[in-house]
């Protein structure tokens, strides 16, 4: 016999599998699409009092059969996300029915809903993963005029400090819609000097339209809100080293051009994501009806055994798409997915020329792309990706 | 002060805990806090490890966990009673077992 008899593994990674891994590692639920805050560039917000919505709303028991066959199936990990998780009632119940059933919880959330009594809850009972927390500017009138709703930068910061008080782990997501390249940094300061003095938070640059196809005047006011390529190139390489160096990490897992496949990332191989009324879909973004699955008619396993599996086999048929995306190798750094083109344009493999825009700009920024250069024409990928990986992300302009 | 590991204890998992087996792994996952080294942390048993815990039930004292051992492994009695003793300690000192003769 071993006296080694336990090997410790911290909750915020998946090391544990030597070999096999479960069917389903991680699993989001979102509790509800309703929401208290009012957010200008929403990809799914409901109002808080629709009740339509909140009637069809899967119940704590149909939720908890769900996290259920989930831990048989092996899985670890839970993500509640809406709309606002902690508008529901119900939140603590099927909270600590996942975590009874010995999974880690983390919880998307804009805190303006955490109480002093639910930090004592998650305090009793840890998430064993870090509150997701998205916040929306560092000031009563920058966040608020997002959020639209008086009084929930007060709140936020309310609940973001009862975390705090009780060493609860969080990460914090800004969503800064401000022209003023300022209020990015009066944010990042802001956050480390009030909240996590090590932290860089993370930034949503790529807003999405209107996930349901539910409000055309609101896609148009988030295309709007977009920042152009030039700016999204500026937010991101403000730290230019880091951003190359994130860069040649990106690149050097280069693995070619994408060809006709259009699920180019891992959605539905070990993960999956349930919306508000029990469709199961390959991520949470993917709506498009021929492709989420009725899990009251089904179950879990035959979801990721099956359905998945097949929707991953679909081929491009877009002309222009096959002409364009199937050949760029910038894909890993375009969001262009499925997801997002079913919400642009109600299929799955039209480009998006926002996001081709962006990744090209990119890419002519980190020298990759000469200014007259489109990404699917260039034969030499492969030499101009060593060359940058070699040097660094510092390899000069191309063209 | 560490626990005493006592031969005549009915050792059985801590409701503060939830003990699954995954993919042939047994983890250890914490529901409540102070359960562990550390909050956000998980703990896999190795097959020593696993084979102890499928034991602590809650209805045998360790001297018949330690004899229903030997009965399976070739390892000398002396050196299952020092690794039985070992990982008991180890749970303990983490909230992860309870005695079930303590109210």
């Amino acid at each position: 016999m071993s006296k080694t008899y336990f090997r410790k593994i911290p909750a915020d990674r998946s090391g544990i599998w030597a070999g096999k891994h479960p069917l389903l590692t991680t699993l989001d639920i979102e509790l509800t699409e309703r929401c208290n805050n009012a957010c200008a560039h929403c990809y799914i917000n409901r109002p808080q009092n629709d009740e339509f919505a909140r009637k069809a709303e899967l119940s704590a028991a149909e939720i908890r059969e769900v996290l259920r066959e989930a831990a048989l199936l092996g899985c670890l990990s839970v993500r509640f996300t809406g709309g606002e998780p902690l508008i529901r009632d119900d939140l603590e119940e099927i909270y600590l029915a996942a975590r009874r059933l010995g999974l880690k919880v983390t919880i998307s959330t804009n805190a303006t809903r955490i109480t002093p009594r639910l930090a004592d809850l998650f305090a009793r009972v840890p998430p064993l993963l870090p509150m997701e927390i998205t916040l929306y500017g560092s000031t009563r009138e920058s966040y608020e005029a997002v959020s639209g709703r008086r009084g929930s930068f007060d709140a936020a910061v309310r609940g973001v400090t009862a975390l705090q008080e009780r060493r609860l782990p969080f990460v914090i997501t800004g969503i800064v819609l401000s022209s003023d390249d300022r209020e990015i940094e009066a944010f990042d300061s802001w956050v480390r000097t009030n909240f996590l003095p090590e932290h860089k938070p993370a930034r949503v640059l790529a807003l999405n339209l209107r996930a349901r196809h539910d409000d055309d005047g609101k896609n148009e006011r988030i295309r709007a809100l977009r920042p152009c390529p030039d700016r999204q190139y500026r937010v991101l390489s403000r730290d230019e080293a880091a951003f190359r160096r994130d860069m040649v990490r990106l690149f050097s897992r280069f693995a070619g051009i994408q060809g006709d496949r259009i699920f180019a990332c891992e959605a539905g191989t070990g993960s999956a994501c349930l919306d508000s009324y029990g469709r199961l879909q390959a991520c949470l973004l993917l709506r498009h009806p021929d492709t989420t699955y009725d899990l009251k008619k089904g179950n879990l396993k035959d979801a990721l055994k099956v359905f998945f599996p097949s929707l991953r086999e679909r081929r491009a048929k877009n002309s222009d798409y096959l002409a364009r995306c199937a050949r760029c190798f910038l894909s890993d750094l375009c969001d262009q997915c499925p997801a997002r083109s079913w919400m642009e344009s109600g299929t799955l493999d039209t480009p998006i020329e926002h996001y081709c825009r962006t990744s090209h700009r990119i890419a002519r920024g980190l020298g990759l792309l000469g200014d007259a250069e489109n990404a699917w024409d260039i034969l030499d990928r492969e030499k101009r990706i060593e060359k940058f990986v070699k040097k660094g992300g510092w390899n000069g302009p191309q063209g | 002060m560490d626990p005493k590991v006592e031969l005549d204890a009915k050792y059985a998992p801590s409701d503060d805990i939830v003990a699954r087996e995954i993919e042939g792994e047994l983890i250890i996952v914490p529901i409540s806090s102070g359960v562990g080294d550390m909050e956000a942390e998980l703990f896999t048993l190795n097959e020593t490890g696993k084979a102890v815990w499928k034991r602590l039930d809650g209805t045998n004292d360790l001297r018949s966990v330690i004899g229903s051992l030997a009965g399976e492994f070739e390892a000398p009695r002396g050196e299952i009673e020092e690794d039985v003793l070992g990982l008991v300690g180890e749970l303990l000192k983490r909230r992860m077992l309870v005695d079930r003769r303590k109210p």
